[in-house]
């Protein structure tokens, strides 16, 4: 990049981009890729529930904002990967959405609490269901 | 032909009759589904961290035993069948990573020093439909004994049959698999707008409402498109989509009971075997009204 050209680019700041890093490394992706076409947030299941839109998180992630950790939308991902085979950058943003749940999980944080079950909700669920969720949203 | 079967958990509690459709119908397609004589829970989910090994053990002692098995003669390929979707995309991720990362190897292998062999990664990992697909389809159709004329038939894929992309059992944006086999055993296969989309999955255990209705709209796509009952191969999408009609019958009193099935369950009727080896009863959804309306099931 010519230094002409530093106007122009979007500086971030050293804590932000560590940050950032940390959720490159943790996910395997490169999430400079994306360009914001919303492919992914157009498919994604769950948009309803979500404060950030998936696309916007990729975003965030981009610009190592911390505010992601403290987003809805990471909990509420089904790690359907509906967004990774629609991604034209080939992002995994399934991958994206755990690296940031991870990042707050390994501060001992549980999600979800299994006695929030009452006994016929945990007789009638399968286990598949409740093994997948607790690893998902617990420490 | 002798292979190795990992049925996964779910499959010996709520999902019995997947696993006794599954052994019961590959017989007769002569397959034998061997288990082994002891295995653990898959976990359900790939790890994605980069940096997570640990829960690639559990998959990784299963695929162990399956050498075992193979080593002692037991099984005539290192291959393993499974049919739970996500049992499938777990054993097979986890396999994946352990041939392409030898620090990851490495690591594993130091974590299961009570195991009296390492795993070598010789295993492969592959789903029923696959196996059944690989026999030739025409030997599927010449084994149907009720061909399932008329019946129209939805097949539900849901994620993890198809994705991570690269990593399923068909073509992640235009599957035919589900559909080739319903042909097969000559029920007509519907397509449908929300094949591959998600229930909600795990989700629903503390997010039951926006589950139903992503259940709803699934079913209500495959009426919509002209489906008499959907087959899955997923114990958690088969309990979406059929016990989550509970909760969308409360809200949308319009909304009428709709049959959703395994796959093995289809093929072990146009088989033509026994009652106890579909064990339709454990559906949440009776199918067996329209089965017998259909004249494929004996009126009792
Ligand atoms: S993996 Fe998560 S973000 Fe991606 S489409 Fe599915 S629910 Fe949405
Ligand atoms: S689909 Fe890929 S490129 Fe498009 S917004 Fe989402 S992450 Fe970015």
């Amino acid at each position: 990049m010519s230094s002409e050209n530093s106007g122009q680019i979007l500086k971030i700041n050293a804590e932000n981009k560590e940050f950032k890093e940390k959720i490159q490394d943790l996910s395997g992706e490169k999430i400079d890729l994306c360009f914001q076409c919303g492919a992914c947030s157009s498919g994604c299941p769950m948009v309803q529930e979500m404060d950030y839109l998936p696309s916007k998180i990729i975003r965030m992630s981009q610009l190592g904002l911390k505010e992601v950790l403290s987003s809805k939308t990471i909990w509420v991902c089904t790690t359907c990967f509906n967004c990774e085979v629609r991604c034209p950058r080939g992002i995994d943003i399934a991958n994206v959405m755990e690296a940031i749940r991870q990042v707050v999980l390994r501060q001992k944080f549980d999600k979800v609490n299994i006695d929030m079950l009452t006994p016929e909700e945990l007789r009638e669920l399968p286990q598949i269901a409740i093994v997948s969720n607790l690893r998902k949203l617990t420490a | 032909m002798r292979l190795a079967y990992y049925p996964g958990c779910t499959l010996k509690t709520t999902a019995k009759s997947f696993d006794i459709s599954t052994l019961e119908s590959s017989k007769t397609l002569g397959i034998d589904l061997i288990e082994p004589e002891r295995w653990n829970c898959c976990g359900t989910v790939h790890a994605l961290s980069k940096d997570d090994v640990m829960h690639h053990l559990a998959p990784i002692r299963n695929l162990l035993r399956i050498e075992e098995m193979k080593k002692t003669g037991i099984v005539e390929e290192s291959k393993v069948i499974t049919v739970c979707a996500m049992c499938y995309n777990t054993l097979k991720r986890a396999n994946l990573v352990f041939n392409s990362d030898s620090d990851k190897v490495k690591k594993i292998n130091e974590n299961m020093e009570n195991e009296s062999s390492v795993y070598n990664g010789s295993v492969q990992v592959e789903h029923l439909l696959e196996t059944i697909k690989h026999q030739g389809w025409d030997n599927l159709r010449n084994k149907v004994k009720i061909p399932l004329k008329d019946l129209k038939v939805a097949p539900y894929y849901g994620c993890l049959l198809l994705r991570p992309r690269g990593l399923g059992i068909d073509n992640a944006d235009k599957p035919s698999i589900m559909e080739d086999m319903i042909r097969a055993l000559g029920a007509e296969p519907i397509d449908f707008a929300y094949k591959q989309k998600c229930c909600g999955s795990y989700h629903t255990v503390f997010m039951k409402e926006r589950v139903a209705d992503l259940s709803y709209k699934i079913l209500n796509q495959a009426k919509i498109a002209g489906a008499e009952i959907i087959v899955t191969a997923c114990p958690l999408c088969e309990f979406n989509l059929s016990h989550r009609q509970t909760e969308i019958i409360k809200n949308r009193s319009e909304f009428k009971e709709f049959p959703v099935i395994y796959f093995t369950q289809l093929i072990a009727l146009a088989l033509g075997l026994k009652e106890d080896s579909m064990v339709f009863g454990e559906n949440k959804t009776d199918p067996r009204p329209l089965f017998k309306y259909k004249g494929f099931l004996k009126e009792i």
